[in-house]
């Protein structure tokens, strides 16, 4: 494993900064620790797709909620089975990255909070998204009817058109404003 | 799968293609004057490979009919370019073999040089054909191209996408950004890509920044501390300049006094002689400090109102446009949790944050029974209002106590005594706002709002505090005068004295030399308000640092150790570790500054203390919050935006500064001390600045500026000015809202389909 780092061409490496939020010295680590997602007979480490249960055992990935929506989201396989290539890599971590914009992460965002891929959140959506947020043990979900409740303050906050969904601009029309974001 | 097949035969010929290309560019149009036709045949079996790579990849990528014209012709071009490159490239190898094989040669070197010439014609033609406007449009589509280059990072596209927009555009910026620009361009793209290339650590836009942590954010934005660093460090920076272009020239030391050295330091105003004149620089003293004391209060208010302007641009349309439910929803996971047990801690908080806010929500819509919540307010107020009254009292009682300990003569008191009263002002700003705490309990209301209340109430306190405090200094300042008549008096009984004593026979007497120091000194009223200026403060850090001390970090020790062998659960019941309190120590901040303000016109060097003070109060508050804090419960900001705050410091600000304007312009200075000396009003020394260093005609304008019958009509202008300002500005919000709330009837009504649409088509 000793070489991997310089198997990383100049030309790609530049290539790579001039496309993500990167900078060398986070693309080499990346590239090293997708490296050792491989197992032994995977050498290519710039081709190979490395399936997504194998993505999921990184320590950052693990805990998250929404481990498995990311990995949908920043999939480019065909069978949109959550696999992850080194390219697809990076651009989980650029997004993700502190430089990236947030017209970038709300992007992202916004697709990753879509269950159902159809471009916008609707309830299904909203209410996958809270039952993610509170935990899978019964002591911490919440009420049917707080759910209701929760779901119709949601959508009077921010839903402009009243069309009983929120769409990307409304989304970052909210993400916007909130103080997390104000740099 | 194709792209990568792509990609990797891009890889093979990267190596030998780039630099080709990079020189090739800067060839194209040199190689005319001077290029050699030498050959070797190896050449021209190499050129129609890379040729044809590159004739397959620019057929790919046109777009219009035009430039897939000029790229056939182009093509012809680029071949004899790629042969000449070949030929260059090979020259050292090929310069022997010239040499042997000089005779064939010349039939293909002959034929060469033809084939050059007409490239040469023909990109003068195509220069030449190219009209004016369609060069424009070329210029116009390499620019696009750039701006798309230079915009690739920030769109979200798949790496392989962008990849290949990328190199897409490079090549089309690369080819046309030549035959435009003639060379310039060329060269500039040249550099560009040779910097970015030398400087691959740091290319544009990818240097990490640093961020301030969540849980730090609110107080990173409500804690002035840095604001306040940076105007204390200017009003200290102007005072201490101000002081040390006079130092060298203070003659006199003063008789030392029981009442330590540093009265007469620079600390203090009496330090400063009332010469006029100081100097080989003829440096204005008493002017310079009259203005440098106006001068920094004036800039305070500006920075004040500038941030105030700042702020209220920036916090954008509405403070209204709080998504409160959104946000707990949207931004209330922390990606950077990779720890199982930390994460189920998240869940449960953010499912008693859903929970609570739900609540709240439901709450808020009940009318529950409004007029016992009315009397309890009522009553609530009435309890707080005494509290005030009994504290304003306290202060005056105990000031003039410590008066009249001063007429006994100072060494005849306790510790306590002498500095009573500072001691009890530090007190009470302890104890009252924990007593206002309790009070507010009462009122029920939302959080929010009560602590805009509690903000209000410790506000007042420490005003009435203040005031109290002043108007007590008054009856100090008038003690100290009457004394100084009657030291004036003394003096002049003693100086007839001593001139009596040597005019004997003789009527031109030699002049009597009086030692400086021998004279009497009058007291000095400003000295002894600064040093009582000087002395709140002390206490008031001295105070600060014990309360952290104890009340945070004793206790925290204590909860730690003592939990093991309690009844019940010290860490989570009653006293627990303490919170961290942004909104107090926001406020200490600026109680801090108006303290200074206050003094800084009698104690110059008051601002240099506390920026000390500042410094150390920083480390030691930081290594109290990480060592024994807890961070809040509920962080709720005081208003939507950050001018709740600037707006209390410039009410402080007005407030600090109005007792000094006060006695500027009423109490006449003391007649031996300070740089006013022997002056009817301070403000004299205006006069005659403009008497006598100003030409004649410049003291009469100023006092025709300076006549009332001008100044209150100014006054009346300024007036109907901020209306008029007033009610623009409130007609240009309500502007606004009609607007929003057309909006969304228009997205409403006519185009939720499309909005969706072009949603859906943003996915790649």
């Amino acid at each position: 494993m000793g070489t991997t780092a310089s198997q990383l061409g100049k030309d790609l490496l530049s290539e790579y900064q001039e496309l993500t939020f990167l900078t060398k010295q986070e693309i080499l680590l990346a590239y090293k620790r997708f490296s050792e997602l491989l197992g032994k007979d995977e050498k290519d480490v710039l081709h190979e797709r490395v399936p997504m249960d194998r993505i999921l055992t990184l320590p950052e990935l693990k805990s998250n909620p929404f481990r498995k929506r990311i990995c949908y989201v920043f999939s480019t396989s065909d069978s949109k089975n959550g696999s992850l290539t080194f390219e697809d890599f990076l651009d989980l971590l650029s997004a993700f990255s502190d430089s990236a914009t947030m017209e970038i992460k709300s992007h992202y965002a916004f697709r990753i909070f879509d269950f159902d891929d159809d471009g916008t959140l609707d309830c299904g959506d909203l209410e996958k998204l809270v039952n993610c947020l509170t935990g899978e043990t019964d002591e911490t979900k919440l009420t049917a009817e707080e759910m209701r409740q929760l779901i119709s303050n949601i959508l009077e906050e921010s839903d402009i058109d009243k069309d009983g969904t929120v769409n990307l601009s409304e989304f970052q029309h909210v993400i916007s404003r909130s103080p997390d974001f104000v740099r | 799968g194709n792209e990568r097949r792509k990609g990797a035969s891009r890889a093979e010929e990267g190596e030998s293609q780039t630099r080709p290309e990079r020189i090739d560019r800067g060839r194209r149009k040199r190689t005319r004057s001077h290029q050699d036709t030498k050959g070797s045949e190896g050449d021209e079996e190499v050129q129609p490979k890379i040729q044809s790579g590159r004739a397959a990849k620019t057929r790919k990528h046109t777009k219009n009919e035009k430039t897939r014209k000029k790229e056939e012709e182009e093509k012809a071009e680029k071949g004899e370019g790629k042969e000449r490159h070949g030929k260059r490239k090979k020259t050292s190898a090929s310069k022997k073999e010239r040499e042997e094989v000089g005779g064939k040669h010349t039939m293909k070197e002959k034929a060469q040089e033809v084939k050059r010439k007409n490239i040469i014609q023909q990109m003068n033609c195509i220069h030449n054909s190219l009209s004016s406007e369609e060069l424009e449009k070329l210029k116009e589509a390499v620019d696009e191209r750039k701006k798309l280059i230079q915009a690739l990072r920030g769109k979200p596209w798949p790496i392989k996408k962008k990849c290949v927009i990328l190199r897409e555009s490079q090549e089309f910026v690369e080819k046309y950004e030549g035959a435009l620009g003639k060379g310039k361009g060329r060269k500039l793209y040249a550099y560009k890509v040779l910097m970015s290339k030398a400087l691959m650590g740091r290319p544009y836009g990818t240097i990490p920044r640093k961020t301030v942590p969540r849980a730090e954010a609110t107080s990173a934005m409500d804690f002035a501390v840095l604001w306040d660093f940076g105007v204390s460090c200017i009003i200290t920076l102007t005072l201490t300049t101000s002081c040390f272009l006079q130092w060298p020239f203070h003659a006199t030391f003063r008789k030392m006094c029981f009442q330590g050295y540093a009265q007469y330091s620079v600390l203090f105003y009496g330090y400063y002689n009332n010469q006029r004149a100081v100097g080989w620089l003829k440096f204005r003293m008493p002017l310079s400090y009259f203005l440098v004391g106006v001068g920094t209060v004036a800039y305070s208010y500006m920075v004040v109102i500038r941030t105030m302007a700042r702020n209220a641009n920036e916090s954008g349309v509405g403070d209204d446009n709080s998504f409160n439910f959104n946000w707990r929803m949207f931004t209330s996971w922390d990606y950077l949790i990779g720890n199982p047990e930390t994460a189920d801690n998240k869940f449960a908080s953010i499912t008693t944050s859903f929970k609570e806010a739900i609540l709240e929500e439901q709450e808020s819509q009940k009318d529950d029974n409004i007029h016992l919540t009315r009397f309890l307010r009522v009553l609530a107020n009435f309890l707080v209002l005494c509290c005030l009254a009994g504290s304003g009292y306290l202060i005056y009682f105990v000031v003039r106590r410590s008066q009249k300990f001063a007429l006994d003569g100072l060494e005849n008191h306790t510790w306590w005594e002498r500095n009573e009263v500072n001691m009890v002002m530090s007190l009470l700003g302890m104890f009252c706002p924990m007593l206002f705490d309790v009070i507010s309990a009462l009122e029920n209301y939302h959080p929010r709002v009560a602590l805009q209340w509690q903000l209000g109430r410790i506000f007042a306190l420490f005003l009435g505090n203040l005031y109290t405090f002043i108007i007590a200094l008054m009856d100090e300042i008038n003690l100290k005068r009457e004394e100084e008549n009657i030291i004036k008096f003394n003096i002049t009984v003693w100086e007839a004295s001593l001139f009596n004593g040597t005019v004997s026979v003789n009527s031109t007497a030699p002049p009597v030399t009086i030692e400086p120091a021998d004279v009497p000194r009058g007291p000095c009223w400003e000295t002894m308000v600064g040093q009582e200026f000087v002395r709140l403060i002390i206490s008031d850090t001295m105070t600060t640092y014990i309360t952290l001390l104890i009340g945070d970090f004793l206790r925290a020790v204590l909860v730690r150790f003592l939990n093991y062998c309690w009844c019940w659960d010290l860490e989570a019941g009653f006293p627990s570790y303490s919170e961290f309190d942004v909104s107090g120590n926001v406020l200490g901040l600026i109680f801090n500054q108006g303290m200074i303000w206050m003094g800084a016109f009698y104690a110059p060097c008051l601002p240099a203390l506390n920026v000390l003070r500042l410094h150390v109060s920083m480390y030691l508050q930081c290594w109290a919050v990480m060592c024994c804090n807890v961070p809040q419960e509920r962080v709720f900001k005081a208003s939507g935006s950050n001018n709740f705050y600037m707006a209390m410091l410039l009410v402080i600000l007005f407030l600090s500064t109005l007792p000094a304007i006060y006695t500027i312009v009423t109490i006449p200075p003391s007649f031996d001390c300070g740089p006013f000396s022997g002056k009817q009003r301070m403000f004299d020394v205006i006069q005659e600045t403009l008497e006598s260093d100003f030409p004649a005609w410049f003291g009469k304008v100023f006092s025709y500026a300076s006549n009332p019958g001008l100044v209150l009509p100014f006054m009346l202008l300024m007036v109907l000015a901020i209306y008029y300002l007033q009610s623009t500005s409130k007609s240009y919000k309500e502007a606004n809202m009609e607007l929003k709330k057309k909006l969304q009837t228009v997205v409403q009504n006519m185009f939720p389909p499309l909005v969706q649409q072009s949603c859906f088509n943003v996915y790649f």
